[in-house]
């Protein structure tokens, strides 16, 4: 088993608006589509370490609504929503994306589901709308990791 | 924005495992290159060689002042280094470490 793709990848190009992911699960895609499918399933892991997630709407079909909510230890909202383009179970979610801090950066983003029998690699591809709104964004996620302060050494350092 | 070359160079100071221990070391307080070198089997100079690798790097520095001379980490060089596409990542990675709790117990969703 190949220990390094259980790391999640990022690739961000630069000059370019897209943002890449990979990661493998240890899991057959049908529970890891669920994981993605059902609300109570997505807050227990979406959103940084200590935060709190609402989901208020998840209209989880193509042409539905999600909007969630996260809440910073210190009692700082973070809300997100966007539309399912396109749901295909066990296969595909290509859905719309908004900070709402930010509306008028809205990125699309594809997350695919391979199916790898007891194991499933998880692909995910988001374009923004400019290279600045791609690194705005990313910054942006960096304070989350700010805050989290030497984990990120110790990360980094193994 | 971040400074490419600079960036290059410390990527490829703490590409060495003995290079990252010595930056971990740090993290806990400024040290000497003696007290670096206690827990490697490896000469003063070697250790100075790669502490002069992480100070080309802007990682680390020494103090002038008096005989110690003790080496202390740069935590700026560092945030730099770990910002932007890692802490976005390790954000991410987080969530999916979650994940993986999730995926393991499937039938128990809160």
């Amino acid at each position: 088993m190949n220990s390094a793709v259980r790391e999640l990848v990022v690739t961000a190009p630069e000059n370019t608006p897209f943002i890449e992911t990979a990661r493998e699960f240890d899991a057959p895609v049908a529970a890891v589509f669920r994981a993605h499918r059902d609300p109570d399933l997505v807050r227990l892991w979406l959103g940084p370490d200590g935060y709190e997630t609402e989901v208020p709407v998840w209209e989880f079909r193509t042409g539905g609504n999600y909007r969630f909510v996260q809440r910073s230890p210190d009692g700082r909202e973070f809300a997100f929503n966007g539309a399912y383009h396109r749901i295909e179970d066990d296969l595909r979610i290509v859905q719309t994306f908004e900070y709402e801090e930010f509306p008028e950066v809205v990125s699309l983003e594809t997350l695919q589901f391979v199916d790898l029998g007891e194991r499933t690699r998880l692909v995910g591809r988001s374009v923004f709308p400019t290279v600045e709104s791609r690194d705005a964004m990313v910054a942006a996620g960096m304070e989350n990791g700010m805050r989290q302060g030497y984990d990120r050494l110790d990360a980094l350092l193994g | 924005m971040i400074e490419d070359d600079r960036l290059d160079r410390s990527f490829a100071a703490l590409a060495d495992p003995v290079r990252r221990a010595i930056v971990a070391r740090l993290s806990r307080g400024d040290a000497s290159v003696g007290e670096l070198a206690e827990p490697f089997d490896l000469t003063l100079q070697a250790v100075s060689k790669h502490i002069k690798v992480l100070e080309n790097a802007g990682l680390v520095r020494r103090s002038r002042d008096g005989q110690r001379r003790p080496v202390h980490l740069v935590p700026a060089a560092l945030e730099e280094l770990t910002g932007w596409l890692d802490t976005y990542r390790l954000a991410h990675e987080r969530a999916y470490r979650r994940l993986d709790t999730v995926l393991e117990n499937p039938e128990e969703p809160s």
